[in-house]
């Protein structure tokens, strides 16, 4: 009906930086400092549909708000679930909230990763410490439709073996026969038997076609930095790796300004970028 | 006839207090009329209430960190340029209240405010700042997510805008291409004749505008001779104009990202974020969380901020601009580079603010040269 086109036409849009309550339905306890929340709309029940890679803001009422990425499986439309690893005021104060209680979200921004141009490839998935826990939704969409891709390959690294993230899904992942996975510590304490020293050095024993291969990358920027030279080394070049950037984010919409990363937006031209659309910044410092 | 043309053909030549019936005229059309007055010392964009409020024969000298105003007998009342204010103030105001939560069984609850729009009408607006509007309409709505503050702000402001007929000290619009001619986005478009014979040429540039312009009384339609002669003002003020932005500035700028002339300009820059408060298109912003006392209340305010501060970028571990070349950096190519990317547009009008209120005197201008000579283009 034209007139009801019209009046959706003028009618102002949602504000976009106004968040929406969600209520905590589950917490769990990762590592000492990092914990899992599960969040459900407090007011109806309209499925949360995001793409792997993305970010939402969360709000704790009277203390700030911070990007958070989702760590849930997207198939999964019931719950939105963040992984968060408690660093100061805000995530502290996350951290701190029971089941029941509620934040403020805003989301999902930013663009995912590229899991339709990954298809037939072999998938390399980096990540470093928390890192891991936007890869998640990724490794999840990756296996709910394996036959898709080619060899499947998760190299993760964390500090120490106590910082080992989401261990018990590792170890199921690994037991798997259509999934290599590998991980390193930085420093190895108590058992610890396995590799140490950076996740750079598990890329090269990996067993895959590196000139069929893409890379998503996530995790400190220290470790990207070593991480992509190592992968164009082994032959995977630049316009098949892709990496999710941090900044500070006090908007997510493109308004604030704070994100900007040469002539890039974090917020909403990431936080997934292809590494040769950046790379020329990648390395510039203080930038 | 068309709409337009019959909104342009409401040209009138007026006598000088054609202004005060104009400014009369807004407010009794419900406008709460805002234009240049003087405050301490500057032209500052203040509520007028007529044509008395404003700098008649005013007219500043400005440089690089300094600013002067001095009495010019039969200079005009738009003798002067642009001051420390902008237009911004207006449309994206320095503090804004976001949304309000208050505590509600078991958590709380979200209200956002209405995007109030009153009516302001924005007398003597330049032309660069009409480009500023627009710049920043890109950036509060782009393409992914619109401001709806913003944009109810400015769908209502009606702009008299009124076209340069001297050139500042500090400005270089024409080489930054934000002016000196209004050409477009104004509802009412004024140009100044001062002298013996004082007169203003009054253009309609929209419907609303017409409907004012139709109604003011004396004078005579305007003829070709009178836009013409509109015309050679603005030719005398680009003719006049000092400096000049180097038009190949996005290049020199993208690749000189490392070059040692930016610790230079770190010695000079005190930090103090001036420039980007009085620069009409700088849009970064942060927000402040703040509480009730008794937690039963929580508001969210955005404010202005400024890449020259260390917090601007913060991550956990520190900031990613730590030092200050790496702030001013962010400035200028942000500004002048990566504008372009973002909006496809430069982010500058040439407006010359941020070289008069820069304490120290820094020139953009003067820094995009500096680092084309010293570094080359690598
Ligand atoms: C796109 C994106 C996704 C993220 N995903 C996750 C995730 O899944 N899990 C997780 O634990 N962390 C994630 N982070 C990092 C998380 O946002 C920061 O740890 C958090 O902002 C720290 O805030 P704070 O108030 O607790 O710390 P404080 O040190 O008190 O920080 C003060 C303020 O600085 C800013 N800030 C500080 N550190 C960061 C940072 N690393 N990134 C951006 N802004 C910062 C915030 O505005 C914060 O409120 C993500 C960051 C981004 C940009
Ligand atoms: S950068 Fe300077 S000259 Fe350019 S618009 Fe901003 S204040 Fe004006
Ligand atoms: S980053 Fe700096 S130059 Fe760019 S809009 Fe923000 S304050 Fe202005
Ligand atoms: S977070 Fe505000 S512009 Fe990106």
């Amino acid at each position: 009906m034209p007139a009801t086109a019209a009046t959706a036409a003028t009618a102002l849009p949602a504000d976009p930086m106004v968040p929406v309550p969600y209520r905590i339905t589950r917490v769990a306890r990762e590592l000492s400092d990092t914990f899992t929340v599960d969040l459900v709309p407090a007011r109806g029940k309209a499925p949360f549909r995001f793409a792997p890679g993305q970010f939402n803001m969360l709000y704790v009422y009277g203390v700030g708000e911070v990007p958070i990425s989702i760590s849930g499986d997207p198939a999964d439309g019931a719950r939105v679930r963040h992984t968060i690893r408690a660093v100061g005021t805000v995530t502290d104060a996350l951290r701190r909230l029971k089941k029941g209680a509620m934040v403020g979200l805003r989301g999902p921004f930013g663009t995912p990763w590229p899991l339709d141009l990954t298809e037939g490839c072999d998938v390399l998935i980096i990540g470093g410490g928390v890192g891991l826990a936007p890869l998640r939704p990724a490794i999840y969409e990756v296996l709910n439709n394996r036959d898709r891709y080619g060899k499947v390959c998760l190299f993760y690294g964390a500090r120490t073996p106590d910082d080992i993230l989401f261990r018990g899904e590792l170890e199921k992942w690994r037991g798997r026969f259509d999934m290599f996975v590998d991980v390193t510590v930085d420093r190895a304490t108590g058992r610890w038997a396995g590799p140490v020293g950076v996740v750079t050095q598990l890329i090269r024993r990996g067993g895959f076609d590196a000139y069929h291969a893409c890379a998503l990358v996530c995790g400190p920027e220290v470790m990207m930095r070593f991480a992509v030279p190592t992968l164009n080394e082994i032959g995977v070049a630049n316009d098949r790796i892709f990496v999710s950037m941090e900044r500070n984010m006090k908007c997510a919409v493109g308004f604030c300004g704070h994100c900007q990363f040469g002539g890039a937006f974090v917020c909403k031209d990431g936080p997934v970028f292809r590494y040769d659309t950046i790379s020329k910044l990648f390395n510039v410092r203080e930038l | 006839m068309s709409a337009k043309q019959k909104s342009e053909s409401a040209a009138r030549v007026v006598p000088a207090d054609g202004l005060d019936a104009l400014i009369r005229a807004l407010a009794r059309a419900g406008y709460t009329t805002i234009g240049p007055r003087v405050e301490d010392g500057a032209v500052t964009y203040r509520p007028v209430g007529s044509a008395a409020d404003l700098p008649l024969d005013m007219v500043d000298e400005q440089g690089g960190g300094t600013y002067r105003l001095r009495a010019s007998k039969g200079a005009g009342y738009f003798a002067h340029v642009v001051g420390p204010h902008s237009w911004k103030r207006y449309l994206y105001p320095p503090r804004q209240l976001m949304w309000r939560a208050s505590r509600a069984r078991s958590g709380f609850a979200v209200e956002a405010p209405e995007p109030a729009a009153d009516k302001l009408a924005f007398i003597g607006v330049r032309a660069c700042e009409l480009r500023a509007m627009e710049i920043q309409d890109r950036v509060f709505d782009n393409g992914q997510f619109t401001d709806p503050g913003y944009r109810a702000r400015r769908a209502a402001a009606l702009v008299v805008a009124v076209n340069c007929g001297r050139a500042g000290d500090t400005c270089f619009c024409v080489s930054a291409g934000g002016g000196p001619r209004v050409e477009d986005g104004y509802d009412i478009l004024l140009t100044e004749f001062p002298g013996k014979d004082h007169t203003f040429l009054v253009q309609a540039g929209s419907a609303r505008g017409a409907r004012v312009v139709k109604a003011l009384r004396g004078g005579r339609d305007a003829g070709e001779a009178d836009l013409r002669a509109a015309q050679r003002r603005t030719d005398a003020a680009a003719k006049a104009m000092g400096r000049e932005l180097a038009g190949d500035a996005p290049q020199v700028l993208r690749e000189n990202l490392e070059h040692p002339h930016w610790q230079r300009v770190a010695e000079r820059c005190l930090n103090c974020a001036n420039c980007t408060m009085v620069c009409p298109t700088c849009f970064c912003s942060t927000v402040e969380d703040v509480t009730a006392l008794d937690g039963s209340h929580a508001e969210r305010w955005r404010t202005w901020d400024s890449c020259f501060t260390t917090d601007f970028s913060y991550i956990h571990g520190g900031a990613i601009r730590r030092g200050g070349a790496a702030r001013y950096r962010q400035w200028i190519t942000h500004k002048l580079a990566s504008w372009h990317e973002q909006f496809g547009t430069s982010g500058c009008t040439g407006c010359g603010r941020c070289i008069t209120w820069c304490p120290v005197g820094i020139d953009i201008t003067e820094e995009v040269r500096a680092l084309a000579a010293r570094g080359g283009r690598k």
